[in-house]
């Protein structure tokens, strides 16, 4: 199987050095093609939600993936930067290191898991467990998010400008949440927290980011984060082990 | 693991191709599921005639003596179609007193499904092998069910494979593992509920089956299977005319949804519907927790 890649296409839009068709090459000979440049625009196609497309970039990566995707697409991204133009299957970008992906559609479960860095966009939805043990990425999410949002989430942030499953920010330590529409109800030692402007400075700077800081006014948030009630060992609650 | 699929077809230009569909959507789901598969296809109705489907164990089964002695036992002919291991058995009789008949009497079989128009097939193995052996893709009807196992809570076995059917053209297939079974499956039995196997998705199957039975729409027995049945679920159901999917309140399990003007369809994952006609122009979801979703066939 050869591992050279398609003449470059030609016409409007983002310059595509490679145009890679999941239809004619398996994922592995796509992530391998990838992991052996060291940069570049590439267009993959056909990916029929076939699972972790462009997983482990590490370099100066354009990669546009035409369609839905299966599990842990750009999972490990560090430095690319990833348009997926559907739907994500479960932890889309998980273990991030750096860089910007963008999911044009919705994001199953567990996206941006365990998130290191960079940003994740997602203009749709997201379900269940969003930004769970987030530890430095900044996700927003254009649409809601399910259930278990941000669940023991250390360090980073979750945008949410629509509202929140149950249980958000569940045993959450100092990521900071910020949501537009209503929680369900907030997990355990999850509190609203005040906006300050240095909050509102931040959230503006992610919206901007995420190329919504014009229609969005950062005052229509609400900011949720730590009680820090669950960081010590309480004698109260030696009943409870 | 396990994988699941389920095509309801809106369109009836599309009721040739519904075996075709479903086969290759199960394939994508083999490397779910690879120990054991099954499907059930809703079709091919004769008036006034119920089908049983039942499939031979370790020994075969004379298929003909059987459905001599059943036809003595329900008052009425039975005609037999042999497929592979399993077979069908059709006649005018009554439906569940054959079944349990067969159940009690035919120990080398299992029963897989009675009704109008439910068919259900089963093997174990690699599930593209067991589609084609049973030859799922040359199957035509309205809607179809099938789904790839990966063994957790009982033996790899053709009678623990799904879908489970214990009542009239009602089936169910499960991902996940429920923790209450055991106890339910003794209240069920004292509801008149008959089991074949040890397995948990029979006693949610026959859960179904005794709400119905009670007076409840599929989608009542739904919702009020929320808080009777405890564990792990992603379920889909499929009755005579109908289609539903319930995830448990914590929906651990995968699920994707699509539907057209033509169809709506069930995937455990995506890549399971990405072959399905129209899937570009497709309304695509995860079903939300906790929620019953129910499509029926206008009469």
């Amino acid at each position: 199987m050869t591992r050279t890649a398609s003449p470059a296409k030609s016409g409007s839009g983002p310059r595509h050095n490679s145009t890679l068709d999941l239809a004619s090459r398996t994922v592995r000979e796509v992530n391998q093609l990838l992991h052996d440049a060291d940069g570049g625009a590439f267009l993959i196609q056909n990916p029929r939600g076939l699972h972790a497309i462009a997983a482990g970039l590490d370099g100066d990566f354009d990669v546009t993936i035409d369609g839905h995707v299966g599990y842990y697409c750009a999972g490990m991204n560090k430095g690319g930067r990833v348009t997926i133009n559907g739907n994500a299957g479960t932890g889309v970008a998980e273990n991030m290191m750096s860089g910007r992906v963008h999911v044009k559609g919705d994001a199953s479960q567990s996206a941006g898991a365990t998130g290191c860095g960079g940003l994740l966009i997602i203009d749709g939805n997201a379900s269940a467990r969003c930004g769970i043990s987030l530890r430095g990425l900044d996700i927003v999410v254009k649409g809601s998010v399910g259930h278990m949002s941000a669940f023991m989430a250390q360090a980073g942030s979750l945008v949410v400008l629509g509202d929140a499953g149950d249980a958000l920010g569940d045993s959450i330590y100092e990521a900071r949440l910020f949501v537009r529409g209503q929680p369900k109800s907030l997990g355990s030692d999850c509190v609203a927290k005040s906006m300050k402007d240095g909050h509102k400075a931040e959230l503006r700077k992610l919206l901007d980011a995420a190329g919504v800081g014009g229609e969005v006014d950062v005052s229509d948030f609400r900011r949720y984060g730590s009680a820090r009630k669950l960081y010590n060992f309480h004698v109260d609650n030696l009943g409870s082990y | 693991m396990c994988g699941i699929v389920g095509l309801f077809l809106k369109d009836s230009k599309l009721e040739p191709d519904l075996g075709r569909l479903t086969a290759a959507m199960l394939s994508e789901m083999c490397d779910r599921g690879p120990d054991s598969a099954g499907f059930a296809v809703y079709g091919s109705e004769t008036p006034g005639i119920t089908k049983i489907c039942a499939v031979a164990g370790d020994e075969a089964v004379a298929w003909q003596k059987v459905a001599g002695a059943l036809a003595e036992a329900v008052g009425a002919e039975v005609a037999v179609e042999a497929i592979e291991d399993h077979a069908i058995l059709k006649t005018k009789g009554d439906g569940e007193v054959a079944r349990k008949w067969l159940i009690d009497n035919v120990p080398a079989a299992t029963v897989l499904s009675q009704g109008q128009s439910i068919e259900i097939f089963k093997g174990v193995g690699d599930p593209d092998r067991v589609a084609s052996r049973l030859k799922l893709a040359g199957r035509t009807g309205s809607h179809a069910i099938g789904h790839t196992r990966m063994a957790t809570e009982s033996a790899v076995t053709i009678a623990g494979s799904h879908p489970f059917s214990t009542g009239e053209d009602t089936c169910l297939v499960h991902n996940g593992s429920l923790s209450n079974h055991n106890r339910l499956r003794e209240q069920l039995e004292r509801h008149g509920e008959r089991f074949q196997t040890e397995n948990d998705t029979e006693v949610a199957a026959a859960y179904l089956t005794w709400r119905q039975r009670e007076g409840d729409t599929l989608e009542q027995a739904l919702e009020r299977s929320l808080s009777d049945l405890d564990g792990f679920y992603t379920f889909v159901v499929g009755t005579r005319d109908g289609f539903a999917v319930l995830r448990d309140p914590i929906a651990c399990k995968p699920a994707v949804m699509a539907e057209t003007d033509e169809w709506v369809a069930f995937g455990t994952e995506f890549r399971a519907l990405s072959g399905l006609p129209g899937i570009d122009g497709a309304r695509i979801w995860e079903p939300a927790p906790a929620t019953v979703y129910v499509w029926n066939r206008a009469a």
